[in-house]
């Protein structure tokens, strides 16, 4: 950390350019944050209809809205589009945005690259689109791409394997960005154990991309090869197996996990002590917390696939160490619940999607744990129980944290404060409809619901009927978000916010006016320790 | 470049990413179209993706090296950047042979085991595939590809492993050359190296040429050739990406780039170079000799 300003091509042009050529030539960290996170509300848009199909084809049962195989792609791509479209780009957006803020920098440490991670974005997904238009329409075998029904496909196989290395291809190379600027990039004094939590659990992120992007990388290609070239890894007749597609799928895809989580984790993790007015509890329990969860995501994969036949001790082996997951999680909430114990507490709307956070993901970390046991397992896997699991822990908690953020730094990013009373207003209604949604399938999945079949029983028709009417009423609810967001991007200045939006707000971030300017900490900041969010700083 | 201050270079604009966009949109687009069998025009339209790609690459890194070469923008912190910029982007490669090495070894030490009947895959073995016997090579219970041959370790592969570990020793002593500021030296070791990566992926291809027309050996004969052909090819692919990254680090050199205490393209080639080697070795005992 030897630098003491930052270098611009032209000391005279500190204001942005003009026109789209801003956006597509930017190498600006706050401008390509912004890109990001339009994307991600574009995708989160996309896959939320695709959701709405599924939902109403389910309102009642029997075959009435789409046709199954239809139905088939849309389950596909909703997991899709929201896991690579909507939630990996909105936390990428924000460590664009925040983290060269939060650790004095004056951009991300590779800034021409931070532009191309994002423009490969718009056309994979242009890619992974186009294929519903297709004569043998989009992918239908599920998100996973489990071979041999996956190579049964029509002729969009192709594009979406080449769509999903692109998008590997923009993740990894984001994930660099940010790991090298984090590393190499910190204002003098910005020790690590004084970075914020969203930092710590970011560079943490980004290690986990780094490591397991690839994989999925490999195990595409490896499909690819199967399906046109002749290859036999999951061809038993070759002497491959379909299994091995599952365990390098999901070396994969258990990371990825926690990729989406870790963030959720960081944010909720700055946002609780601004509102309780106390400096989190237990800073360094939690960045070690955090580094236990990512070691741990690593030998936990097959427990996702405990039902394929695994010889016993491969069983026992991944169940315990999944529960072993359940000890830095623990830790963790309990940190959150000490953070607001005593704590001064005020509920603005990022606060209430941080709560919300705390208490819906728990519940989707507790089936988590109920999932990991072998024998219930047997009985819940592949049922609905596994998709109100999952979507627990995603929508109430990854894209709750992505809301809580975007209230919570939208005055930052924008200069305008959002209405409190629409925010809470899309607080309680998505609340409330996301627990008529989601919660109804645990008991739909307990009593055997399978999952991805666009037909049932008709003794499942009343929890599916609740379950969709939630499902439109939280997607109708996201149009206020909508709305918030746009307005307080396009609408007119009213007021003038300080610089510290939130009196009990830490952190550099919150040192810079209101809105960021275009540029910031040319010069390192100079840290002083009232500023900084948390930390091992002396309390 | 009035800069000549101590700051962290931020570049402003950049007109390379959109084209590298849209030339590897191109090149993917055109690729599943042709490998769907919709028409040879794809096939054009992928050599015009790539040749978009090229493009890209000459223009993003020819800014790159007239920035490094002609001005005072990159001062020790950028320089850090690029190295852990490397560093990283090496361990995202080493995780994708990573998949290709499991496959291997859980096909090897798991699949066919169990489809000789071992544990719990016996009732398999004995009413899908009674006459199977667990053995390694194979090309599965369905003979995929017909008989086949393998290629023999202590052959030619050996001589390629003392070809690539060579070549490791000339791009150090290349290295050692331009810390020392010896330009002459510096070319001829590098030139060495550059032959010694070239030679290498010539014998790799006869050995291709050979295992197709003479062992019938190839990517189609089960689960063996999928993993010899796409781990050998990966690797290979590499060995000859890094090859050309030397190549135009030898006519840099020749322009009189680099100095003695400040050379990181010079030395993130020479990275790759030995990641490429590393892998080699793994290839060379697990794929042929074990």
């Amino acid at each position: 950390m030897s630098s003491t300003a930052a270098v611009h091509q032209d000391d005279h042009h500190h204001e942005p350019v003009r026109g789209w050529r801003r956006w597509v030539f930017s190498t600006n960290h706050k401008d390509i944050g912004t890109l990001y996170l339009l994307f991600s509300l574009a995708m989160f848009f996309v896959g939320g209809a695709m959701a709405m199909v599924i939902r109403a084809e389910l309102f009642q049962p029997g075959l009435q809205v789409v046709e199954p195989d239809f139905f088939n792609q849309m389950t596909t791509m909703h997991a899709l589009v929201m896991i690579f479209g909507a939630v990996m780009p909105a936390f990428v957006g924000l460590a664009n945005w925040l983290i060269p803020m939060m650790v004095g920098a004056p951009d991300m440490a590779l800034p021409r690259m931070n532009n191309w991670s994002f423009w490969i974005l718009p056309f994979a997904f242009a890619m992974l689109l186009s294929t519903l238009l297709m004569d043998s329409g989009g992918p239908a075998g599920g998100w996973t791409l489990y071979p041999p029904l996956s190579l049964q496909g029509g002729n969009s196989f192709a594009f979406v394997i080449f769509a999903i290395h692109l998008m590997g291809f923009s993740s990894i190379m984001g994930a660099i960005n940010i790991i090298v600027t984090i590393f190499n990039l910190r204002a003098p004094g910005m020790n690590l154990l004084r970075m914020p939590l969203f930092v710590w659990t970011w560079l943490i992120t980004a290690f986990l991309l780094v490591m397991v992007m690839p994989v999925l990388a490999g195990a595409v290609t490896m499909l690819l090869t199967d399906r046109y070239f002749g290859t036999s890894f999951f061809n038993a007749a070759g002497g491959g197996d379909p299994v091995m597609f599952q365990h390098i799928f999901w070396f994969f895809g258990h990371p990825e996990v926690y990729i989406m989580i870790l963030p959720a984790f960081g944010i909720v993790s700055e946002i609780l002590p601004t509102f309780c007015r106390k400096p989190l509890f237990g800073y360094v329990s939690m960045v070690y917390a955090t580094a236990s969860i990512a070691f741990l995501s690593f030998i936990v994969w097959a427990h996702h696939m405990f039902t394929v036949g695994m010889p016993l001790g491969g069983e026992l082996f991944f169940m315990y160490a999944t529960m072993v997951i359940a000890v830095p999680t623990g830790v963790k909430v309990f940190n959150w619940v000490a953070t607001m114990w005593k704590g001064s507490m005020t509920f603005e709307t990022p606060m209430l999607f941080a709560i919300g956070f705390v208490i819906l993901f728990t519940i989707g970390g507790f089936s988590g744990l109920m999932l990991a046991i072998v024998p219930a397992d047997f009985q819940y896997h592949d049922t609905y129980f596994v998709v109100a699991h999952f979507h627990y822990v995603l929508v109430t908690g990854a894209v709750y944290s992505i809301m809580a953020a975007a209230y919570y730094w939208l005055p930052k990013w924008t200069g305008n404060m959002y209405s409190e009373k629409l925010g809470k207003l899309h607080f309680w209604l998505s609340t409330i409809t996301v627990n008529i949604l989601f919660f109804p399938q645990h008991f739909l999945g307990l009593a055997g619901m399978p999952r991805r079949i666009p037909d049932y029983s008709v003794e499942f028709a009343e929890f599916n009927l609740w379950s969709s009417i939630g499902g439109f009423a939280f997607g109708l609810t996201q149009l206020i978000f909508l709305y918030i967001v746009l307005k307080a991007s396009f609408g007119k200045r009213t007021q003038e916010l300080p610089d510290r939006v939130w009196e009990g707000a830490k952190g550099l971030e919150w040192t810079v006016p209101t809105p960021a300017p275009h540029h910031t900490f040319e010069q390192p900041p100079e840290l002083r320790d009232e500023d900084l969010a948390h930390g091992d700083v002396a309390h | 470049m009035a800069h000549a201050n101590n700051g962290y270079y931020v570049p402003h604009g950049t007109t390379w990413p959109i084209v590298g966009s849209i030339g590897l949109t191109t090149l993917v687009v055109s690729a599943a179209n042709f490998m769907n069998g919709t028409g040879s025009f794809w096939l054009t339209a992928m050599l015009g993706g790539l040749a978009i790609v090229v493009v890209m690459m000459f223009g993003w890194f020819g800014i790159v090296i007239r920035e490094s070469e002609e001005g005072e923008l990159y001062n020790e912190q950028v320089d850090v950047s690029f190295r852990m910029g490397m560093i990283w982007f090496i361990i995202s490669e080493v995780m994708f042979f990573a998949a290709f090495f499991g496959a291997l070894f859980y096909a090897r030490q798991f699949v066919i085991p169990w489809l000789g009947g071992d544990g719990s895959g016996l009732a398999t073995q004995q009413f899908l595939f009674p006459d199977f016997e667990a053995a390694w090579p194979t090309n599965g219970p369905g003979e995929l590809g017909g008989a086949f041959a393998t290629i023999p370790a202590f052959d030619l592969p050996l001589y390629n492993t003392l070809i690539l570990l060579t070549s490791g020793v000339t791009v150090t002593m290349a290295h050692h050359a331009l810390k020392h500021d010896q330009r002459k030296p510096l070319i001829w070791w590098l030139a060495a190296t550059v032959a010694l990566g070239f030679i290498f992926v010539y014998l790799q291809a006869t050995e291709y040429i050979h295992a197709y027309a003479d062992l019938n050996l190839k990517l189609t004969s089960g689960i063996y050739g999928s993993t010899f052909f796409m781990l050998t090819g990966f690797h290979g692919f590499h060995v000859t990406v890094g090859a050309i990254m030397l190549t135009v680090i030898m006519f840099r050199c020749m322009r009189g780039h680099f100095k003695p205490d400040n050379h990181f393209g010079f030395e993130g080639v020479a990275w790759y170079w030995h990641f490429v080697d590393v892998v080699w070795l793994g290839l060379f005992v697990f794929v042929y000799i074990l």
